[in-house]
């Protein structure tokens, strides 16, 4: 089966992804993980075969960008990583505070109370994204909210 | 803090941020096979659609943009994004045409949508010069099959370039309009542009 026009799925897909990486990988760093993400499902697109998940396939592929942009930002020099910057605050939103601590989050916890929360997804869909078992993605959703809830109290 | 209001922060994300555009970085990449954006014109809003190559499609929307886009994806490729400002160039000649400022495109085209007879048909089309016009036997001839009218109708009737290649032009012998892709209304519209309203009149 041909995949749909690629435009279809950047129009019904693209906010959540972007949410999705300004929560994991900051306001700074998103936009280039959103276009490596979408430029690597580009290049993959044509030779698709399975086309019945899209959405969990364009969020595993964001996933992975924003993982592999957390590792080389985790080896990069303190130097760049001030100059990069936390997670972005919102403005002068009551809940800056929140989302530096998710931030601060391990990775994984980071990225399934992400996905969780501001894409809508289910343990399922996590789990497909992250490339988890439904059980680590419940886990990893449960102790992350745990530990931010610790620190907001 | 209650639970519920906790994740219904979270929910909320991390305030709205601009979607950034990706288009021109695929097309840097080598990655944007079709590029697309909608117009307006006096005939209707349409789609046009460019591939490396050059200019491969323009259709009369008529509100059927989603199909318009699926069989450029089915046909050409499922890399189809919308990018309008890959479009100017086309969009710049169009808008000079229905302005009266331009009687030739200078665009390059994709023929690919266009096979064999039929795409020999709409090439030989294409050199109908603006303000002329002729009929389906002589562009079936041209095309390398002079009893061949009825097939050259066909060809142009799924013409994939309509207005640049003006399957406009192409009337009955016997002076009939004939049809036409975006339907016969049009036709006589950009026949009364190009000075060729009286052709219209005829029955």
């Amino acid at each position: 089966m041909v995949p749909p026009p690629f435009q279809i799925l950047l129009d019904a897909h693209g906010r959540d992804v972007h949410r999705f990486l300004v929560a994991t990988v900051g306001r700074s760093d998103a936009d280039d993980c959103f276009q490596e993400t979408w430029l690597a499902a580009l290049r993959a697109y044509p030779r698709l075969r399975d086309t019945r998940n899209l959405r969990g396939w364009v969020m595993r592929i964001a996933h992975n960008k924003a993982i592999d942009h957390l590792r080389a930002r985790a080896r990069a020099p303190v130097a760049e990583l001030v100059e990069v910057g936390v997670v972005g605050p919102v403005g002068a939103r009551d809940d800056s505070g929140l989302w530096a601590q998710v931030a601060a989050l391990p990775v994984k916890q980071r990225a399934a109370v992400a996905l969780r929360f501001v894409t809508d997804a289910s343990y399922a869909e996590i789990a497909t994204a992250m490339g988890t078992s439904e059980e680590a993605a419940r886990r990893n959703v449960f102790e992350g909210l745990k530990r931010l809830r610790q620190e907001m109290a | 803090m209650t639970m519920d209001g906790f994740e219904e922060q979270l929910r909320t994300g991390p305030g709205d941020h601009a979607v950034p555009d990706i288009s021109e970085a695929a097309a840097a990449a080598g990655l944007l096979d079709v590029a697309f954006t909608t117009v307006p014109s006096p005939v209707g809003e349409l789609l046009i659609a460019v591939t490396p190559r050059g200019l491969v499609r323009v259709s009369y929307l008529d509100g059927a943009l989603d199909a318009t886009l699926d069989a450029l994806a089915a046909r050409v490729s499922p890399r189809v994004l919308a990018a309008p400002r890959r479009l100017d160039p086309v969009r710049r000649e169009l808008d000079e045409y229905f302005a009266g400022a331009r009687r030739r495109f200078d665009l390059a085209l994709d023929w690919r949508l266009a096979q064999g007879f039929g795409r020999r048909v709409l090439q030989a089309t294409a050199a109908i010069p603006f303000g002329a016009v002729s009929s389906y036997g002589a562009v079936a001839a041209a095309a390398g099959s002079p009893r061949a009218a009825r097939a050259a109708g066909n060809a142009l009737g799924a013409n994939p370039l309509p207005i640049v290649v003006p399957c406009h032009r192409i009337l009955h012998a016997g002076g009939g309009l004939g049809g036409y892709t975006g339907g016969v209304e049009r036709k006589r519209v950009l026949l009364a542009l190009e000075g060729r309203g009286a052709v219209t009149q005829r029955r």
